[in-house]
């Protein structure tokens, strides 16, 4: 009721967007996809009651602007953020992680712009740390990559209509993506961090424990891992390094990153040999090198490859910090996700993810 | 009774501005054609072949290029080709 009244009376001067009229015959949800608003899915109309109820979700002004979204470079206040976030069916309390989220995505070693326009597959994909996950109800167990929970999926949702709507990023036009992936609607999920001795991503990437944060990553979602026979370390990490020497291709290498979700199964066999995370991802880097004469172009009769200059190389697949692990998942099922990465990362330091603190 | 209905633009509320192209030239004799190597992989080896090409027809040629095909060209560089050049051909090679 109070934002009833407060949209009937004081909207004209806190919003500033402007207003986008329609006839009392018309179906609002029709005029959102009319006016091209939708990723295809029905949204939420961008209402005055609406979007003053989003407002109040961040102690930010609305007018402050957070910066420029690509393609476009159109400026972008907190106004626009939660005018989208109505649209991705966001509920207040996520828009400090939304916002989070795109301040990590317009940082530009995240090269949004290049994610955006590629013709590769990749988008921003959305991890978060700290007890905001729980506060506002995010997955991270069972399904946690999948539908059914509405912070999962409108956070991500709400990120990639803002660069859509806002940067004016539409697919068609400065969206080349060859074949797109179901991820680019959203894909954002939450690490468990149910268990203390494991080292969060965030604590990883230098945040505090206890700090919640939003790391982005440039990648797409999913590819499957098996592996329901291994049960020492040293086996399950040599399986897994035979599935991460596959994104892209075999034969490419030091080109993406990836993420590995390691599910509660296959972390239960690093657990109780006292893996950590340092150790898993040291054993994960040595596990993908592999011969240089395997991978040159021409190779078992594949024109893809590396160039035959490194035929006498032993070579990795990542960078040494190209791989980051991340634990979630439900707690039956031998199964992990690998998250692969944007291939445009041959040069290691223009292209990286990036971790922000969510703030009020 | 008529109620006002509206929603609010959530887009930048932008407005495309439409210029007329600059018309091909008749001929490339006398000018200087920019070589925009785009950063991606073998970019370079494609454009080597064009500036050859070019340089058989005594065509003058200048080379730029971009650092990385993550990202934008930087202004300076687009600035340092529309100072420099009369035509560009911008190249996109795997």
């Amino acid at each position: 009721m109070a934002e009833k009244l407060e949209a009937k009376y004081s909207a004209a001067t806190q919003l500033a967007s402007r207003r986008i009229e329609y006839g009392e015959h018309d179906d609002p949800m029709e005029v959102c996809f009319a006016r091209g608003w939708s990723d295809g899915l029905p949204v939420t109309p961008p209402t005055d009651e609406r979007i003053l109820r989003m407002l109040k979700g961040t102690t930010r002004a609305p007018n402050e602007v957070i910066g420029r979204i690509p393609p476009y470079l159109a400026e972008c206040t907190v106004e626009k953020v939660a005018i989208n976030a109505v649209l991705a069916g966001c509920r207040p309390e996520y828009m400090p992680v939304l916002l989070a989220a795109l301040e990590a995505a317009l940082e530009p070693v995240f090269t949004l712009h290049g994610v955006l326009a590629t013709t590769y597959f990749s988008s921003p994909i959305v991890i978060v740390n700290g007890p905001i996950a729980k506060r506002i109800g995010m997955n991270s167990g069972l399904n946690a990559l999948g539908q059914g929970n509405r912070a999962n999926a409108t956070i991500g949702r709400a990120l990639n209509l803002i660069v859509q709507n806002v940067g004016g990023g539409r697919p068609g036009e400065a969206d080349r993506s060859t074949l797109g992936a179901p991820s680019k609607f959203t894909c954002c999920f939450a690490e468990d961090e149910s268990d203390p001795e494991w080292e969060p991503l965030s604590v990883a990437r230098g945040f505090p424990r206890g700090a919640s944060t939003v790391t982005l990553f440039q990648g797409h979602a999913v590819e499957a891992f098996v592996d329901q026979k291994s049960r020492t370390p040293e086996a399950l990490t040599r399986s897994l390094g035979m599935s991460l020497v596959k994104i892209g291709h075999p034969k490419l290498v030091q080109s993406a990153r990836a993420v590995l979700v390691l599910s509660p199964e296959h972390y239960a066999i690093y657990r109780e040999a006292g893996w950590d995370r340092r150790r898993i991802e040291r054993a994960l880097h040595e596990a993908t090198i592999r011969p240089g004469s395997e991978l040159v172009a021409g190779a078992d009769g594949v024109g893809e490859g590396i160039p035959a200059s490194r035929a006498n190389e032993q070579v990795p697949k990542f960078f040494e910090d190209g791989l980051m692990v991340v634990r979630a998942g439900g707690s039956a099922g031998l199964f992990s996700a690998i998250l692969p990465g944007w291939l445009a990362g041959r040069k290691r330091e223009e292209l990286q993810p990036v971790t922000k603190e969510v703030r009020a | 009774m008529t109620t006002e209905l509206w929603l609010r633009d959530p887009t930048a509320e932008t407005a495309p501005l439409r210029r007329a192209r600059t018309k091909p030239p008749k001929s490339l004799d006398g000018l200087t054609i920019a070589l925009f190597d785009i950063g991606k992989t073998r970019s370079d080896e494609f454009l080597d072949q064009v500036e050859a090409r070019f340089a058989e027809r005594k065509l003058k040629v200048r080379r730029y290029a971009k650092p990385t095909n993550a990202k934008v060209a930087p202004p300076e560089v687009i600035d340092r080709v529309a100072e420099e050049a009369d035509v560009v051909l911008i190249a996109l090679s795997d």
